[in-house]
């Protein structure tokens, strides 16, 4: 069995001065501080990719760095979905019996270190060379058609996008570390600048700087949190060869994730998904279960998704408010959700927690991870 | 990446002349927009064909935050995937204002060192 022992992270937002190493690090020595173990103790490392740091071998020039000589260590690559691939891979090489403690670490400064039109300009390259990119698309357009795609099959409108976004921006003010607390109402959603139809500014993450670490461990921390699930799936990679973008089949790989926990959909009480844009939420939501098709607002709009709800939905804000700091935002989310089950969330904190279900999404809805947690 | 990928340049190079190529199978007879040695779906063999350039818009967005400063002289524009009638799916610029459904016909545009495809609606009764 594998358990998530510590974790830690550094804010989101403008951090200058840092480089991806530098917040790599002071993440790491957080969740290092956290779990109550020495450099020594960890054996194996996992990291993701920085925009701002193009390399062959982070995990190595990180673990170098950091003072770390593991006996496993590489980086792994799923777009937004990596952070929880990382928490997959770390899971079975703990249940293989390869490591003991891995450390699960990403970061990046793409704000302060590439700037908005830099990163905007690299995450569209995620588009098809010879047959999308020529067409001048955002990674806000990909989602842009599947937002109209999304609201012409189920007959909703832009608001009912925009809930999403409200709901982000109240969980993150509670949170110490979030980039923006500031409230916001359904009507400036609306009001915000248009991105990519539908989207408009507020509907989409913003570009942050941050990082984020875990331990995944042989030997539970306390609380004891297992890492009692996971699945993967990875249906297309470009917006362009999706079969259907009304329907991209998660509904199966989150059932494999609570096949493997031994749980149904009733045992969840904490839920933290992927919400790259507003739209993410919504389908994600829906395809794993949480809402009926077409569903997912009138759901939020019933408190079921709020602090005190049913299902208490990316309690940190998420990245959409949190920020998001390219593999550290979605590192954040399965953060927060040890921090909830482990009843260490502050303000934040919702009631007594037992089980979390997460899930990863990278690409244009390309690369999926889902993964349970329980408080055991 | 452009010019790399000889199979994409016949495609580009369609697009100059006129014409929407796309790649049918030899062996199961599906289509294929993104162009391959092979048939992604059982393996075969591809053969080129020229589309009729028909189809029907399956999903719009329209772009007013370029990727970059090229594009950025260009916004606002319209970015649609298009099912074409023989059966694959495209992304492509399309004249302002078209929605999902409605049924439009391909032309070319010229853009740097590209004639992008971009498409407008089918005058009523057209088919």
């Amino acid at each position: 069995m594998a358990w998530i022992s510590g974790v830690g992270d550094t804010p989101f937002g403008r951090l200058d001065g840092e480089t991806p190493l530098s917040l790599m690090a002071g993440a790491a020595a957080a969740a290092l501080a956290d779990a109550g173990l020495e450099r020594g103790a960890v054996d194996g490392v996992l990291c993701g990719y920085a925009g701002t740091l193009p390399h062959l071998m982070l995990a190595t020039l990180f673990a170098e760095y950091f003072g770390l000589a593991p006996r496993y260590a590489h980086a792994l690559q799923a777009g937004g979905a990596t952070g929880a691939a990382m928490v997959m891979l770390a899971a079975r090489l703990v249940d293989a019996g390869e490591c003991r403690n891995l450390l699960v670490v990403a970061g990046d400064n793409r704000l302060s270190g590439q700037g908005r039109d830099g990163a905007v300009e690299m995450l569209a390259q995620v588009g098809h060379h010879e047959y999308e990119v020529p067409f001048g698309p955002t990674i806000p357009a990909y989602y842009g058609l599947v937002a109209s795609r999304y609201m012409h099959v189920h007959g909703l409108g832009e608001a009912d996008l925009a809930e999403f976004a409200v709901l982000m921006r109240r969980h993150a003010a509670l949170h110490p570390g979030a980039q923006f607390k500031a409230p916001i109402s359904v009507a400036d959603v609306l009001a915000s600048r248009p991105i990519a139809a539908p989207l408009k500014l507020l509907d989409c993450c913003p570009v942050s700087d941050g990082a984020c670490a875990l331990l995944v461990s042989a030997a539970p921390g306390e609380p004891r949190l297992r890492i009692a699930g996971a699945a993967q799936a990875h249906p297309h990679q470009h917006v362009s060869a999706a079969a259907d973008l009304a329907d991209f089949g998660l509904a199966d790989c989150a059932g494999r994730a609570r096949e493997e926990a031994g749980i149904g959909i009733d045992d969840i009480d904490l839920l933290a998904i992927y919400d790259s844009f507003t739209i993410t939420l919504l389908i994600l939501l829906e395809e794993t279960g949480f809402a009926p098709r077409g569903k997912a607002a009138e759901r939020l709009r019933a408190g079921v998704f709020a602090r005190d709800g049913l299902w208490p939905l990316n309690t940190h804000g998420g990245l959409l408010s949190f920020g998001h700091s390219g593999v550290a935002g979605g590192l954040a989310h399965i953060v927060e959700a040890a921090r909830q089950l482990a009843g260490r969330a502050g303000a934040r904190q919702v009631r007594r927690p037992e089980t979390a279900f997460l899930h990863g999404d990278g690409g244009v809805m390309s690369s999926h991870v889902s993964l349970v947690l329980r408080r055991e | 990446m452009s010019g790399r990928d000889a199979l994409a340049a016949h495609f580009w190079q369609g697009c100059e002349a006129g014409e929407l190529r796309y790649q049918r199978c030899s062996g199961c007879g599906a289509a294929q927009f993104h162009a391959r040695p092979f048939c992604a779906r059982c393996g075969a063999a591809p053969l080129w064909a020229v589309s009729r350039g028909l189809g029907t818009v399956y999903a719009v967005t329209r772009v007013e935050r370029a990727p970059t400063p090229d594009f950025a002289r260009r916004v606002p524009y319209d970015i649609l995937l298009v099912d074409l009638d023989e059966g694959f799916r495209m992304m492509a610029h399309g004249a302002p204002g078209l929605v999902i459904g409605d049924r439009v016909r391909v032309g070319f545009e010229r853009s740097g060192t590209r004639a992008l495809p971009r498409f407008e609606r089918l005058p009523e009764g057209d088919s």
